[in-house]
Protein backbone atom coordinates (compact mmCIF):
# COMPACT_ATOMS: atom_id res chain seq x y z
CA UNK A 1 0.00 0.00 0.00
CA UNK A 2 1.36 3.28 -1.05
CA UNK A 3 1.87 5.93 1.57
CA UNK A 4 -0.61 8.77 1.29
CA UNK A 5 -0.79 12.11 3.06
CA UNK A 6 -4.26 13.57 3.20
CA UNK A 7 -5.32 16.87 4.70
CA UNK A 8 -9.04 17.23 5.37
CA UNK A 9 -10.30 19.61 8.07
CA UNK A 10 -11.79 17.59 10.96
CA UNK A 11 -14.48 20.19 11.65
CA UNK A 12 -16.33 22.62 9.40
CA UNK A 13 -19.37 24.87 9.46
CA UNK A 14 -22.33 23.87 7.32
CA UNK A 15 -22.01 25.29 3.80
CA UNK A 16 -18.37 26.23 4.27
CA UNK A 17 -15.99 25.55 1.39
CA UNK A 18 -13.19 23.31 2.61
CA UNK A 19 -9.92 22.56 0.89
CA UNK A 20 -8.70 18.98 0.53
CA UNK A 21 -5.03 18.27 -0.15
CA UNK A 22 -3.73 14.84 -1.02
CA UNK A 23 -0.28 13.49 -1.76
CA UNK A 24 0.56 9.89 -2.56
CA UNK A 25 3.88 8.16 -3.06
CA UNK A 26 4.04 6.81 -6.59
CA UNK A 27 6.86 6.87 -9.20
CA UNK A 28 4.59 8.03 -12.09
CA UNK A 29 6.91 6.34 -14.60
CA UNK A 30 6.01 8.01 -17.88
CA UNK A 31 6.85 5.16 -20.27
CA UNK A 32 9.09 7.45 -22.33
CA UNK A 33 12.34 7.00 -20.41
CA UNK A 34 15.13 4.62 -21.35
CA UNK A 35 16.65 2.38 -18.68
CA UNK A 36 20.23 1.13 -18.24
CA UNK A 37 19.59 -1.82 -20.59
CA UNK A 38 18.64 0.57 -23.40
CA UNK A 39 15.02 -0.44 -23.30
CA UNK A 40 12.04 1.78 -22.59
CA UNK A 41 10.85 1.55 -19.00
CA UNK A 42 7.25 0.41 -18.96
CA UNK A 43 4.62 2.96 -18.08
CA UNK A 44 3.42 2.89 -14.48
CA UNK A 45 1.14 5.78 -13.60
CA UNK A 46 -1.85 6.65 -11.46
CA UNK A 47 -4.70 7.00 -13.94
CA UNK A 48 -7.58 8.28 -11.89
CA UNK A 49 -8.20 10.05 -8.61
CA UNK A 50 -11.69 10.31 -7.18
CA UNK A 51 -13.15 11.92 -4.11
CA UNK A 52 -16.52 10.90 -2.72
CA UNK A 53 -18.34 12.70 0.08
CA UNK A 54 -20.83 10.41 1.84
CA UNK A 55 -20.88 8.22 -1.27
CA UNK A 56 -21.46 11.07 -3.71
CA UNK A 57 -18.67 11.81 -6.17
CA UNK A 58 -17.55 15.44 -5.81
CA UNK A 59 -14.25 15.54 -7.69
CA UNK A 60 -12.53 13.31 -10.22
CA UNK A 61 -9.24 13.72 -12.05
CA UNK A 62 -7.81 11.74 -14.93
CA UNK A 63 -4.02 11.80 -14.91
CA UNK A 64 -1.64 11.46 -17.85
CA UNK A 65 2.09 10.63 -17.72
CA UNK A 66 2.66 14.41 -17.52
CA UNK A 67 1.77 14.44 -13.82
CA UNK A 68 4.85 14.67 -11.60
CA UNK A 69 6.04 11.77 -9.43
CA UNK A 70 4.26 11.53 -6.05
CA UNK A 71 1.14 13.20 -7.43
CA UNK A 72 -0.25 16.04 -5.37
CA UNK A 73 -3.75 17.36 -5.77
CA UNK A 74 -5.61 20.10 -3.99
CA UNK A 75 -9.25 20.99 -4.59
CA UNK A 76 -12.24 22.22 -2.66
CA UNK A 77 -15.68 21.01 -1.75
CA UNK A 78 -18.65 22.30 0.20
CA UNK A 79 -19.14 20.83 3.67
CA UNK A 80 -22.75 19.64 3.66
CA UNK A 81 -23.08 16.95 6.33
CA UNK A 82 -20.94 15.07 8.81
CA UNK A 83 -19.59 11.92 7.32
CA UNK A 84 -16.91 10.24 5.35
CA UNK A 85 -14.62 11.64 2.69
CA UNK A 86 -13.05 8.83 0.67
CA UNK A 87 -10.13 9.43 -1.67
CA UNK A 88 -9.27 6.72 -4.19
CA UNK A 89 -6.31 6.42 -6.54
CA UNK A 90 -6.26 3.81 -9.30
CA UNK A 91 -3.50 3.14 -11.79
CA UNK A 92 -1.45 0.81 -13.93
CA UNK A 93 -0.51 -2.72 -12.75
CA UNK A 94 -3.58 -2.90 -10.54
CA UNK A 95 -2.53 0.00 -8.32
CA UNK A 96 -5.18 1.05 -5.84
CA UNK A 97 -5.01 3.16 -2.71
CA UNK A 98 -7.92 4.31 -0.57
CA UNK A 99 -7.87 6.90 2.23
CA UNK A 100 -10.89 7.62 4.40
CA UNK A 101 -11.30 10.74 6.56
CA UNK A 102 -14.10 11.72 8.90
CA UNK A 103 -15.51 15.21 8.92
CA UNK A 104 -17.82 16.79 11.50
CA UNK A 105 -20.11 19.50 10.22
CA UNK A 106 -21.81 21.80 12.72
CA UNK B 1 41.62 35.21 -52.06
CA UNK B 2 40.14 35.12 -48.57
CA UNK B 3 36.81 36.55 -49.85
CA UNK B 4 35.46 33.54 -51.78
CA UNK B 5 36.63 30.94 -49.23
CA UNK B 6 34.93 32.85 -46.44
CA UNK B 7 31.77 33.02 -48.53
CA UNK B 8 31.90 29.31 -49.22
CA UNK B 9 32.49 28.64 -45.55
CA UNK B 10 29.43 30.63 -44.55
CA UNK B 11 27.37 28.91 -47.23
CA UNK B 12 28.49 25.46 -46.15
CA UNK B 13 27.85 26.10 -42.46
CA UNK B 14 24.41 27.37 -43.39
CA UNK B 15 23.69 24.16 -45.30
CA UNK B 16 25.04 22.07 -42.47
CA UNK B 17 22.91 23.72 -39.81
CA UNK B 18 19.84 23.35 -42.03
CA UNK B 19 20.61 19.66 -42.43
CA UNK B 20 21.02 19.27 -38.67
CA UNK B 21 17.75 21.06 -38.04
CA UNK B 22 15.92 18.75 -40.46
CA UNK B 23 17.61 15.70 -38.98
CA UNK B 24 16.66 16.75 -35.46
CA UNK B 25 13.04 17.21 -36.51
CA UNK B 26 12.83 13.53 -37.48
CA UNK B 27 12.74 11.74 -34.11
CA UNK B 28 10.72 14.57 -32.54
CA UNK B 29 7.78 13.80 -34.81
CA UNK B 30 6.87 10.92 -32.48
CA UNK B 31 6.15 13.52 -29.79
CA UNK B 32 3.18 15.77 -29.40
CA UNK B 33 3.16 18.72 -31.72
CA UNK B 34 1.10 21.92 -31.73
CA UNK B 35 -1.03 20.16 -34.40
CA UNK B 36 -1.72 17.23 -32.07
CA UNK B 37 -2.71 19.69 -29.37
CA UNK B 38 -5.06 21.43 -31.79
CA UNK B 39 -6.60 18.07 -32.64
CA UNK B 40 -7.09 17.25 -28.97
CA UNK B 41 -8.63 20.68 -28.34
CA UNK B 42 -11.06 20.04 -31.22
CA UNK B 43 -11.97 16.71 -29.65
CA UNK B 44 -12.60 18.38 -26.29
CA UNK B 45 -14.70 21.23 -27.63
CA UNK B 46 -16.34 19.29 -30.45
CA UNK B 47 -15.49 22.15 -32.79
CA UNK B 48 -17.28 24.76 -30.67
CA UNK B 49 -15.60 28.16 -30.32
CA UNK B 50 -13.55 28.91 -27.21
CA UNK B 51 -13.35 32.30 -25.57
CA UNK B 52 -10.32 33.57 -23.70
CA UNK B 53 -11.14 34.58 -20.15
CA UNK B 54 -12.73 33.37 -16.88
CA UNK B 55 -9.98 30.72 -16.60
CA UNK B 56 -6.74 31.52 -14.76
CA UNK B 57 -3.83 29.19 -15.41
CA UNK B 58 -1.07 29.86 -12.91
CA UNK B 59 2.37 28.48 -13.82
CA UNK B 60 5.80 29.88 -13.06
CA UNK B 61 7.13 31.67 -16.19
CA UNK B 62 10.63 30.25 -15.68
CA UNK B 63 10.99 26.63 -14.60
CA UNK B 64 14.31 25.31 -13.24
CA UNK B 65 13.23 21.70 -13.11
CA UNK B 66 10.65 20.35 -15.54
CA UNK B 67 10.06 17.25 -13.42
CA UNK B 68 7.86 19.06 -10.92
CA UNK B 69 6.13 22.24 -11.93
CA UNK B 70 3.42 23.58 -9.59
CA UNK B 71 0.26 24.44 -11.49
CA UNK B 72 -2.98 26.03 -10.31
CA UNK B 73 -6.09 26.36 -12.44
CA UNK B 74 -9.05 28.39 -11.27
CA UNK B 75 -12.22 29.34 -13.07
CA UNK B 76 -14.46 32.29 -12.33
CA UNK B 77 -17.80 30.59 -11.72
CA UNK B 78 -20.48 30.88 -8.99
CA UNK B 79 -20.66 27.02 -8.84
CA UNK B 80 -24.41 26.95 -8.25
CA UNK B 81 -26.72 24.13 -9.32
CA UNK B 82 -27.48 25.72 -12.68
CA UNK B 83 -24.21 27.50 -13.38
CA UNK B 84 -21.06 25.54 -12.71
CA UNK B 85 -17.88 24.20 -14.28
CA UNK B 86 -18.23 20.66 -15.57
CA UNK B 87 -14.71 19.78 -16.68
CA UNK B 88 -11.30 21.45 -16.71
CA UNK B 89 -8.79 20.12 -19.25
CA UNK B 90 -5.11 21.01 -19.37
CA UNK B 91 -3.25 20.41 -22.65
CA UNK B 92 0.30 21.08 -23.84
CA UNK B 93 2.23 21.41 -27.06
CA UNK B 94 5.52 19.62 -26.67
CA UNK B 95 5.36 16.84 -24.06
CA UNK B 96 5.29 13.29 -25.49
CA UNK B 97 1.50 13.35 -25.15
CA UNK B 98 -0.75 16.39 -25.61
CA UNK B 99 -2.98 15.76 -22.57
CA UNK B 100 -1.95 16.63 -19.01
CA UNK B 101 -4.96 16.36 -16.69
CA UNK B 102 -8.74 16.26 -16.91
CA UNK B 103 -10.71 17.23 -13.81
CA UNK B 104 -14.42 16.58 -13.52
CA UNK B 105 -16.20 18.74 -10.97
CA UNK B 106 -19.66 19.95 -10.16
CA UNK B 107 -21.68 22.35 -8.00
CA UNK B 108 -20.62 20.37 -4.91
CA UNK B 109 -17.06 21.68 -5.31
CA UNK B 110 -18.01 25.16 -4.16
CA UNK B 111 -14.98 26.66 -5.84
CA UNK B 112 -13.80 25.80 -9.35
CA UNK B 113 -10.09 25.41 -8.81
CA UNK B 114 -7.43 22.77 -8.31
CA UNK B 115 -3.67 22.58 -7.90
CA UNK B 116 -1.22 19.85 -8.83
CA UNK B 117 2.35 19.34 -10.04
CA UNK B 118 3.17 18.48 -13.63
CA UNK B 119 6.12 17.49 -15.83
CA UNK B 120 7.24 19.63 -18.76
CA UNK B 121 9.58 18.34 -21.46
CA UNK B 122 10.29 21.64 -23.17
CA UNK B 123 9.65 25.38 -23.18
CA UNK B 124 6.11 25.58 -24.47
CA UNK B 125 2.60 26.91 -24.26
CA UNK B 126 0.14 25.26 -21.85
CA UNK B 127 -3.59 25.71 -22.27
CA UNK B 128 -6.36 25.19 -19.73
CA UNK B 129 -9.88 24.74 -21.07
CA UNK B 130 -13.02 24.91 -18.93
CA UNK B 131 -16.30 23.41 -20.03
CA UNK B 132 -19.24 25.18 -18.39
CA UNK B 133 -22.65 23.71 -17.54
CA UNK B 134 -24.21 25.86 -20.29
CA UNK B 135 -21.95 24.20 -22.89
CA UNK B 136 -19.61 27.15 -23.44
CA UNK B 137 -15.82 26.80 -23.47
CA UNK B 138 -13.32 29.23 -21.94
CA UNK B 139 -9.54 29.01 -21.93
CA UNK B 140 -6.28 30.54 -20.75
CA UNK B 141 -2.71 30.12 -21.97
CA UNK B 142 0.61 30.20 -20.14
CA UNK B 143 4.03 30.38 -21.76
CA UNK B 144 6.71 28.55 -19.82
CA UNK B 145 10.47 28.46 -20.27
CA UNK B 146 11.95 25.17 -19.05
CA UNK B 147 15.69 24.93 -18.37
CA UNK B 148 15.87 21.29 -17.23
CA UNK B 149 13.47 19.12 -19.21
CA UNK B 150 11.56 16.16 -17.82
CA UNK B 151 11.14 12.84 -19.67
CA UNK B 152 14.49 13.09 -21.45
CA UNK B 153 16.91 12.02 -18.76
CA UNK B 154 18.03 8.39 -18.72
CA UNK B 155 18.45 6.38 -15.55
CA UNK B 156 22.16 5.87 -14.89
Amino acid sequence: MARALVNVPAKAKRGEIIEIKALISHPMESGFRVGTNGKIIQRDIVQTFTCTYNGEEVFKARYSPAIAANPFISFSTRATDSGEIVLTWRGDNGFEAVETKQITVE
Amino acid sequence: MSGPTRRIFILRTGQLSLGLALGAAGPQSAWATPDMMKQLVDEITGGKPMTKGRVTLDLPPLVDNGNTVPMTVSVDSPMTDDNYVKVIHVVNEKNPQPDVITCTMGPRCGRASFATRIKLADSQKITAIAEMSDGSFWFDNADVIVTLAACLEDIL
